[in-house]
């Protein structure tokens, strides 16, 4: 339902001195396209070591490894972070990457609570998201510059998984690296304009909740998790 | 809270804030630091000039064709199965949430960050209807504890309190036993809140960005608490100004990228979060129901005047950050939930020239804000505007400079954050000096100041030295 908007939209136009225009699409003809070649010349190399050095920056631990440690780092990764329960996205790269077995036997069978999102569960899944210790996804598109994880979020893919957890996780196939904010916009912004769906939550995450309320002094870990930890891994 | 944070005269207030050594220490330790940063990611981007230009003609071009996007994000919310509503005034905006609030039933509300619901003065009016209401960014949970504290910053809004101070309301208002360390009294406020996210029947947010082409909203945030009240609730009331929008995703990167360096000098904040319409099917979260209202409450007045380029602005703070004024007197004197150079602009255009004919001489002209504001708008031309129109309607200056400076002068002479403010003025205005002569073609409002009055080099005279030496000679 849309409420007022015809008076709303034209006592702007009669502001700004001419008729209504609802339909007529402007012309956007800028002048100045700094975007276009910022950190565009980055080799893929550059650009992880770029990433890298920016996690240090927002309080991230930075993990570089192969597809078949992968299974080993992240174990190694929720045991510093103090084990389960541990809440994940419901997400075939978890299998395509070999984890199936950790989330479905190794885990469980070692007393740590796992939850695969799952939508028939319903609101379930948030209440152990929020008991959970790491949660833990993949990046869709991951920025160098700002050493930041896209997430779209919907249906398996839930939100509450990279916030409510105490400490989070994001796996990061290195393919996924581009160099700023810049690709990922304009990667949406194709989807829209082929009528493709946009995920009704989409995060840029980069690195755990912070807040400078108290005399400016940086506090790291507020609302979201306190802890975070990027796994940058070859792809397969 | 509407936009008029007390009843207490401009004057009056400036007095009551410079006998606040903690305020002022932390104001200027504040603005030293977050300049800073904003200097050094802005530098790190390598051509920060081209970025502004780009955000000034992104935010030109909405504003010359708002209408047409606010006609399309308005279909795609609906599309999306969200609802929109139009709100000419305060009033209206706050009757139709009030709607909603009753229509569910809801008796908690989260809120996370937003100037605009503090504008249309939300909060008193759903606390009347019954509701509690929490904000729940850090610094506003402070403040609302503390009997609603006003904000002094539009982004750190507890930035005049110290530490002790906080530990002691949280002892008295939410069982705090710890110590007065940042980190503890974080974590204490982590835990209390997240128990009210998780009970609450509504989240209320305000909006960084609308983007017309898919009908989204976004919200930049480092704490996390506005993806809480958008995860959590089963109903999301997402309130913005009518002209926070732009055209695309590719539009919103660019004014994200200006806005998170301005404002905290960093890449990007912890989240940034884009939310298109309300849950679909097969989502486990997220809200069921989603409202957009979308508030005029005086803007559309400025559109189409000589004031309308203060509608770019992105609540970033760089012009607060860099003020000397403000560094001087703090946010509460400015007496409006805007302070600092993009509040002496906006508020008497909101609030009127009755409440706040005072604020556009709070200014030493000085354009250090025009230098800092990342979609350059020209803060201290739009200033001395103001006081082109005031002197006008009321055919005298509502305060002399005189007493203004006075006011500001308190401590002046022996205070080295004032000369910080004017020793950064100096390198401002370096671009319009002739061989240290006079500034006879300043940008816009010094060409005409120096039309009615000399404007010595601040190089070779500080402008307190001037105005003394000014002051000593309007005594004759
Ligand atoms: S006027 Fe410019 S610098 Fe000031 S808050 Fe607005 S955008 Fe930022």
């Amino acid at each position: 339902m849309i409420q007022q908007r015809e008076t709303f939209l034209n006592n702007i136009a009669a502001a700004l001195g001419r008729e209504v225009n609802k339909t007529k699409k402007p012309e956007r003809n800028w002048k100045h396209n700094p975007q276009a070649v910022t950190l565009t010349d980055l080799s893929q190399d550059e650009l992880v070591q770029l990433f890298k050095a920016q996690c240090v920056n927002i309080h991230t631990d930075y993990v570089e490894t192969t597809a078949a440690e992968l299974k080993a780092e992240l174990s190694n990764r929720v045991d510093m972070y103090g084990g389960g329960p541990i809440s994940v996205w419901e997400d075939e790269r978890f299998d395509t990457y070999g984890l199936g077995v950790l989330l479905r036997e190794e885990w469980p069978q070692a007393g740590v609570e796992v939850n695969e999102w799952d939508i028939q569960k319903g609101a379930d899944n948030i209440k152990f998201a929020e008991k959970a210790n790491v949660g833990i996804t993949f990046s869709d598109i991951t920025l160098a510059e700002s050493a930041t994880v896209v997430l779209f979020s919907n249906g398996g893919q839930g939100r509450s998984v990279s916030l409510l957890p105490q400490t989070y996780i994001a796996i990061i196939p290195k393919s996924t690296l581009v160099p700023r904010m810049t690709q990922a916009a304009q990667a949406i912004s194709k989807k829209v304009q082929r009528e493709e769906a946009v995920p009704p939550c989409i995060n840029f995450i980069s690195g755990p909740s912070n807040s400078a309320d108290i005399e400016m002094n940086l506090v790291v870990g507020v609302h979201g998790p306190v802890k975070a930890t990027y796994i940058i891994v070859e792809d397969r | 809270m509407s936009i008029k944070i007390s009843d207490g005269q401009f004057k009056d207030k400036v007095k009551e804030n410079l006998q606040d050594d903690f305020m002022r220490g932390a104001v200027s330790s504040a603005q030293d630091r977050l300049r800073f940063r904003r200097l050094e990611t802005a530098e790190e981007l390598g051509n920060w000039e081209e970025w502004r230009s780009h955000g000034e003609e992104i935010r030109k071009h909405v504003l010359e064709n708002l209408d047409y996007y606010l006609q399309e994000l308005s279909e795609n919310v609906q599309k999306l199965g969200g609802h929109v509503h139009f709100a000419q005034t305060a009033e209206d905006a706050n009757r139709y949430i009030e709607d909603v609030v009753k229509k569910k039933e809801a008796k908690k509300i989260v809120k996370s960050k937003s100037m605009v619901t503090e504008e249309i003065g939300l909060n008193a009016v759903l606390e009347k209807a019954g509701c509690e209401v929490i904000e729940t960014d850090l610094g506003e949970y402070i403040l609302q504890l503390d009997e609603h504290d006003p904000p002094s910053h539009i982004v750190a809004p507890a930035l005049h309190k110290n530490k002790e101070q906080i530990r002691k309301v949280f002892a008295e208002k939410i069982n705090y036993t710890k110590s007065n360390d940042p980190t503890e009294l974080a974590r204490h406020a982590r835990e209390t809140l997240r128990s009210e996210f998780l009970t609450a029947d509504i989240g209320i947010t305000g909006c960084n960005f609308a983007i017309a082409e898919s009908g989204s909203i976004s919200l930049v945030t480092n704490e996390g608490n506005a993806r809480l009240a958008t995860t959590v609730p089963k109903t999301q009331i997402t309130v913005m100004g009518m002209e926070r929008i732009v055209p695309t995703f590719e539009e919103f990167e660019v004014l994200v990228s200006l806005l998170t360096r301005s404002a905290v000098g960093q890449k990007l904040t912890s989240y940034v979060t884009v939310l298109s319409g309300p849950r679909r099917e097969g989502d486990a979260d997220g809200p069921e129901e989603f409202h957009l209202v979308i508030v005029d409450n005086g803007r559309s007045k400025i559109l189409g005047t000589e004031f309308q380029s203060v509608l770019q602005c992105i609540r970033c703070a760089a012009c607060i950050n860099v003020c000397p004024v403000y560094r001087h007197i703090g946010g509460h004197s400015y007496n409006s939930i805007y302070p600092g150079p993009i509040g002496a602009v906006l508020t008497p255009l909101l609030g009127g020239y009755d409440d706040f004919k005072e604020l556009p001489y709070a200014s030493t002209l000085c354009g250090a804000c025009t230098e800092a504001c990342p979609v350059k708008i020209p803060l201290h031309e739009l200033l001395h505007k103001h006081r082109q129109v005031i002197v006008e309607k009321e055919g005298k200056a509502p305060i002399s400079e005189g007493l203004m400076m006075k006011a500001f002068g308190i401590g002046a002479a022996s205070n080295p954050l004032y000369t910080t403010g004017t020793k950064l003025a100096t390198k401002v205005m370096k671009p319009f000096m002739k061989d240290k002569e006079f500034i006879s073609k300043g940008p816009g409002p010094l060409k005409e100041w120096t039309a009615i009055r000399e404007f010595p080099t601040l190089k070779n005279e500080r402008f307190r030295d001037w105005y003394k030496n000014r002051e000593g000679g309007d005594k004759k």
